[in-house]
C-alpha cells in the first residue's frame, strides 16, 4: 500500500493540502495568512492536475496548471492591493474587525 | 523504484510540514517562510513527475515572485499589534471538525476507487522534451485561453495599481 507510488498517493496528498488550506482560510483572523492559505489550496489543485497528467502520459494537465498559476498570481496581486487600501482606511488586518457590511 | 518512493515521501513531508506551520505561526513573516518551504516541496513533486517546466515556473514565479510580494506587503502593513492579538477566530473548532470530516470522506472514497485509476497501461512518453510538449499543446490547442490569461494579467496589474494608490 505504501510502496509503489500510484496516483492515489498524490491525490491523498492533494486532499490533505486542501484541508490544511481550508482550515487556514476559515479559522485564521489575519488577512495576510488567509491569502497564503488560498495559495496552499491552489497548490493542492496543481498537484492533482500534474498527477493525472503524468499518469495519462499527456501534458494537458500541465497546461491547466499554468493557467491555475496565472490566476493565483492575479489573485495575490489584487488581494494584496486591496489589503493595503484596507489597512490605510481601517488600520486593521483582522478579518472579523472589518464588519461594516454586517448588521 | 524505491528512490521514487523515498523522494515522494520526503517532498510530501516537506510540503505538509510547511503548510501546517504556515497556518499556525503567530508571526506573519514566519508564516511566509514556511509557505516558501511548502512551495519548494510542491516543486520537488513536480520534478518527480517529469514536469520540468512547471518545476521552474513554481520556483521562479511562486518562490521568487509571489512570496516576495507577500513579504513586501507584510513589511508595509504593521503587523506587530496583530501578532499580539488572538490568532484564531471564534469558530475555529467548527471549521476544524467540518474540514476533518470532509478529508476523511475524500481519503475513504479515493481508497475505494483507487482501482479505477488503472485506466490504461502507463502511456509511453511522447517525443521531445517537456518544454517542447507543453509549448506544442499550449500554443496549438489552448491559444485562446492563453490570450485570455494575458488579458486577465493586464486587468490584475491595473486593478492592483489602482487599489494601492494613495487616493482611492
Amino acid at each position: 500500500m505504501l510502496y509503489p507510488i500510484t496516483p492515489t498517493h498524490y491525490l491523498v496528498l492533494g486532499a490533505a493540502l486542501l484541508a490544511i488550506g481550508t482550515i487556514g482560510v476559515l479559522a485564521r483572523r489575519n488577512i495576510v495568512i488567509i491569502l497564503m492559505a488560498i495559495e496552499l489550496i491552489l497548490n493542492a489543485v496543481n498537484i492533482n492536475l500534474i498527477a493525472f497528467s503524468h499518469h495519462l502520459g499527456q501534458v494537458h494537465g500541465q497546461v491547466f496548471a499554468i493557467f491555475v498559476i496565472t490566476v493565483a498570481v492575479a489573485e495575490a496581486a489584487v488581494g494584496l492591493g486591496i489589503l493595503i487600501a484596507l489597512f490605510r482606511n481601517r488600520e486593521t488586518v483582522q478579518a472579523d474587525e472589518i464588519n461594516l457590511l454586517k448588521w | 523504484m524505491w528512490v521514487d518512493a523515498f523522494f515522494f515521501y520526503l517532498f510530501a513531508a516537506v510540503t505538509l510540514t510547511g503548510a501546517v506551520l504556515t497556518i499556525t505561526r503567530r508571526n506573519a513573516v514566519h508564516s511566509a517562510m514556511s509557505l516558501i518551504l511548502s512551495l519548494i516541496g510542491v516543486a520537488g513533486l513536480f520534478l518527480l513527475q517529469r514536469a520540468e517546466f512547471l518545476f521552474a515556473v513554481q520556483i521562479v514565479l511562486y518562490v521568487g515572485g509571489i512570496m516576495v510580494l507577500f513579504l513586501f506587503v507584510i513589511m508595509l502593513v504593521n503587523l506587530d499589534q496583530a501578532a499580539r492579538m488572538r490568532q484564531f477566530s471564534g469558530q475555529w473548532w467548527l471549521a476544524l471538525a467540518c474540514v476533518l470530516a470532509i478529508l476523511a470522506e475524500m481519503v475513504y472514497v479515493l481508497n475505494r476507487g483507487s482501482r479505477a485509476f488503472q485506466l490504461a497501461a502507463p502511456a509511453t512518453a511522447p517525443e521531445g522534451g517537456n518544454v517542447e510538449q507543453v509549448a506544442d499543446v499550449l500554443f496549438k490547442q489552448y491559444l485562446v485561453p492563453f490570450e485570455l490569461a494575458s488579458i486577465l494579467l493586464l486587468a490584475a496589474i491595473v486593478g492592483s495599481v489602482i487599489m494601492a494608490r494613495k487616493r482611492v
